[in-house]
């Protein structure tokens, strides 16, 4: 009867976790960290009119927004070597500021010129906010903006860091909060207890730069990709449930959705994780050395598995059988993933270009542009009907 | 008239409670520790501090004085909360702490920010008496401002006003665009600048290498420069005998180029570890910063103690990438810097060599006593090797 009971709560969980549960856009990659919204009514023949509002930003930046009711969330870097760190809401509907927090950095600000401090995009329980910086700061405020606490990893683990710079998105389940702080030198990956900030856990991770970051498998178990493969991690003690040892890309992050993990491994491998069991040990459907991804994360609509290679093209795989399909050339290149909202696939390219795709069409189909002219690095937030995009200079909000 | 008397009573209860209130939080924000430590206590302790009135600004900032970096946070995000919902900051008493060279460098730009928010037109009218201000985080918009007085001068054909104006700008840049802008401003009027000097790069040193780092191995090997400097010892390398060698960079961002002294083929010798060695003649004990750039592994000893190193390779490089606090000794201060080369082949990894300086917190040098001259002409090791017992000085 108990193990009956677990099987339902698991089963229950793996659904759960499964569906996108909520309209806002609370981490890297969405509301479950795959790039899905469950948007419909967002725009498709793009135009100037769709460009709601622009604003410029107090700093630098790469990381994704939050959409959080009426509040888009941010973070950015400032002064001569960003060691200012900024976390502001602005009101959705005008761009307006309704709170800014700064921040000193207090661990090392040294980033490739391409990226910056404010590279990992912030997440929320929907109560907090938990922001997390290059310089290894991490900051929980409330969504008023009230601080309930920080940390600084630097401060305590002297050689966590990164000089190209640190891009890894924390994660947020079970009252933990992830992040993973894997580089060359002293590599860990932290939980923090989401209350105080206060280590529940710390694994030593391979000693290696790693830019991806953590996954959701179900309720309080993740996946951190690194060199190596990947690790599914209990978040209430940090014990390994198991664990996928092909090696993996230490740039873009793997995608779950229906229970299936899309690792870029060989290519892109597909690892079915086992609803029957606890632990939920996946078994291998496919590996496709043919599916090779760039920077951006592979993103899942229907029966297809899609990724963008260095050139631009984007190719959609089979998610039964990783067999290739059609292939489109968009114009790249990219660095920031795709979102996905219905049947449409929004890219926007490093010169700021959104490119909507249609995947039903029968070779898939660029169906909207929309220049925006300016460095666009980070991955698409959308909420209530609009995207929201962000350079380093500024934000914008595209809808009907 | 007792109804008065209760209610001046009450309202000077309120405010000694209020007072001791924002004190009590404060000294439980500076408890807060390595690890989270006392961050449970902080968050209770933080939601008092951002209801106290806007008066309670100067406090707050004043007790930045001291506090750790992570408590310096927490005390700023009060500072921002109370600020953000009051339109009437004490504009007076924030003059007077920017004014008092005391208080923490990083609060007092806290406070010079609040009345720029506040009062654009009064923190302008601050800006000029910040040039030469302790804390650098001030001087930034004042070197900015002499840049541009130059800059005008100069397109006006006023070239000694002009000189004048970046002379004064870099005399007071810390930061390193700052040094760059007014620097090339200055060559472009055929004026010298000698950048070594005003970052305090450390240009003279003794070589030794290679030694082996097949597989990284040699970052954690102690090789005998490790255990005692010896400038006549002749020791196994990896090639081959290995001895000391003079080696002076000339670079005007003092950097030692370690390729230069041990050429290989091609792109130069790999999986090798080589060090480097310089005295330091200090005019008095004192605190000062080892500030140091490199792409390659690194380790830096200090009259033979270690005082940092890392094991990352090839991720970038830039000046200043490390500050490294240290307490330096009256006299003569050694400081030893080992240098891991890896295995990898691509362009980008071809660097083997570092840029070291030494200066205070703010990043200003902090010149030895017997500093020589600047070198105009550095060693080039693919042509010689000079042999020299004299020990290097900077």
């Amino acid at each position: 009867m108990k193990l009956h009971l677990m099987k339902i709560l698991i089963t229950l969980s793996l659904v759960l976790s499964f569906q996108v549960l909520s309209e806002d856009w609370t981490q890297f990659r969405g509301p479950i960290g795959n790039g899905v919204s469950t948007e419909r009514n967002l725009p498709i023949k793009l135009s100037e009119k769709n460009l709601k509002w622009s604003i410029p930003l107090p700093g630098r930046g790469l990381s994704g927004a939050l959409v959080l009711g009426d509040k888009i969330i941010l973070t950015c870097s400032s002064g001569p070597t960003q060691t200012r760190l900024h976390i502001i809401a602005l009101d959705a509907k005008d761009g307006g500021t309704v709170w800014h927090r700064q921040f000193w950095a207090t661990g090392r600000t040294m980033c490739h010129s391409k990226t910056s401090v404010a590279a990992p995009t912030p997440c929320s329980d929907g109560k907090n906010i938990y922001a997390v910086f290059s310089s290894n700061d991490v900051i929980c405020l409330d969504l008023d903006g009230n601080l309930q606490w920080l940390r600084g990893l630097t401060a305590d683990y002297a050689n966590v860091s990164n000089s190209l710079g640190m891009s890894s998105s924390p994660l947020v389940t079970a009252n933990t909060l992830v992040v993973q702080v894997e580089n060359d030198s002293e590599s860990y990956t932290l939980g923090l207890d989401k209350h105080t900030g206060i280590n529940r856990w710390r694994l030593d991770r391979p000693k290696a730069a790693n830019w991806t970051s953590p996954v959701l498998l179900r309720q309080g178990l993740i996946g951190l990709q690194s060199k190596n493969g990947i690790d599914a991690i209990r978040t209430k003690d940090g014990s390994k449930a198991w664990e996928y040892d092909e090696g993996a890309s230490t740039i873009p992050s793997s995608t779950v959705l229906n229970g299936v993990i899309y690792v870029p491994s060989h290519g892109v491998t597909a690892l079915e994780l086992n609803k029957a069991d606890a632990s939920n040990t996946p078994n291998q459907l496919w590996q496709s050395s043919r599916l090779q991804l760039g920077t951006a994360s592979p993103i899942v609509i229907g029966k297809n598995v899609f990724i963008t290679n260095k050139a631009g093209v984007l190719t959609a795989g089979d998610t039964k059988t990783g067999e290739r399909g059609w292939q489109l050339r968009l114009k790249g290149p990219f660095s920031a993933t795709p979102i996905s909202a219905g049947k449409y696939l929004y890219f926007v390219n490093e010169a700021g270009l959104l490119q909507v795709v249609d995947t039903e069409a029968e070779e898939g189909e660029i169906v909207g542009k929309l220049n925006l002219d300016d460095q666009i690095l980070g991955s698409p937030a959308v909420g209530k009907g609009a995207i929201y995009i962000r350079s380093n200079t500024k934000v914008y909000k595209i809808s009907k | 008239m007792k109804s008065l008397a209760v209610g001046l009573l009450t309202f000077n209860f309120f405010l000694t409670a209020q007072a001791a209130s924002i004190s009590d939080s404060i000294k439980t924000i500076r408890a807060v520790g390595p690890e989270g430590r006392g961050n449970a206590a902080a968050t209770k302790a933080w939601k008092t501090l951002s209801q106290a009135e806007v008066d309670a600004l100067p406090q707050i900032l004043r007790s930045m004085k001291g506090a750790s970096p992570l408590a310096a946070n927490w005390l700023r995000a009060s500072v921002d909360t109370i600020a953000g919902r009051s339109k009437d900051l004490p504009i007076s008493e924030l003059i007077n702490f920017i004014k008092d060279h005391q208080q923490d460098p990083l609060a007092r730009r806290l406070a010079f920010e609040l009345i720029q928010n506040a009062n654009p037109d009064q923190a302008k009218k601050l800006i000029p008496g910040l040039i030469n201000d302790p804390s650098v985080e001030l001087r930034r918009e004042a070197v900015a401002q002499t840049i541009e007085e130059g800059n005008v001068k100069k397109d006006a054909k006023e070239i000694d006003a002009a000189i004048k104006s970046y002379r004064k700008a870099l005399d007071a840049a810390r930061d390193i665009d700052q040094i760059r802008t007014t620097t090339t401003a200055l060559r472009q009027l055929n004026e010298t600048v000698d950048l070594p000097r005003h970052f305090g790069f450390l240009m003279h040193w003794h070589v030794i290498g290679p030694f082996d780092n097949t597989k990284r191995s040699g970052f954690d090997k102690i090789y005998p420069p490790e255990k005692t400097i010896d400038f006549d010892a002749v020791y196994e390398g990896k090639n081959g005998k290995v001895q000391w060698s003079k080696f002076v960079t000339a670079d005007q961002y003092g950097m030692v180029n370690i390729n230069k002294a041990y050429p290989g083929p091609g792109d130069g010798l790999k999986e090798v570890t080589a060090y480097a060695y310089t005295e330091y003649e200090a005019s008095e004990a004192r605190e000062a910063e080892l500030r140091l750039g490199c792409k390659n592994a690194w380790k830096i000893w200090h009259n033979g103690n270690l005082v940092f190193g890392r094991d990352e390779y090839h991720r970038g490089m830039r000046i200043d990438q490390y500050k490294l606090k240290l307490k330096l000794a009256k006299g003569r201060n050694t400081l030893l810097i080992k240098l891991c080369q890896n295995e990898q082949t691509q362009p980008w990894t071809k660097e083997w060599q570092f840029q070291l300086r030494m200066c205070d917190s703010t990043g200003t040098a902090i010149h030895a006593a017997d500093r020589p001259a600047t070198p105009s002409n550095g060693t080039d090791n693919s042509k010689s090797t000079e042999q020299s017992n004299r020990r290097p000085r900077n």
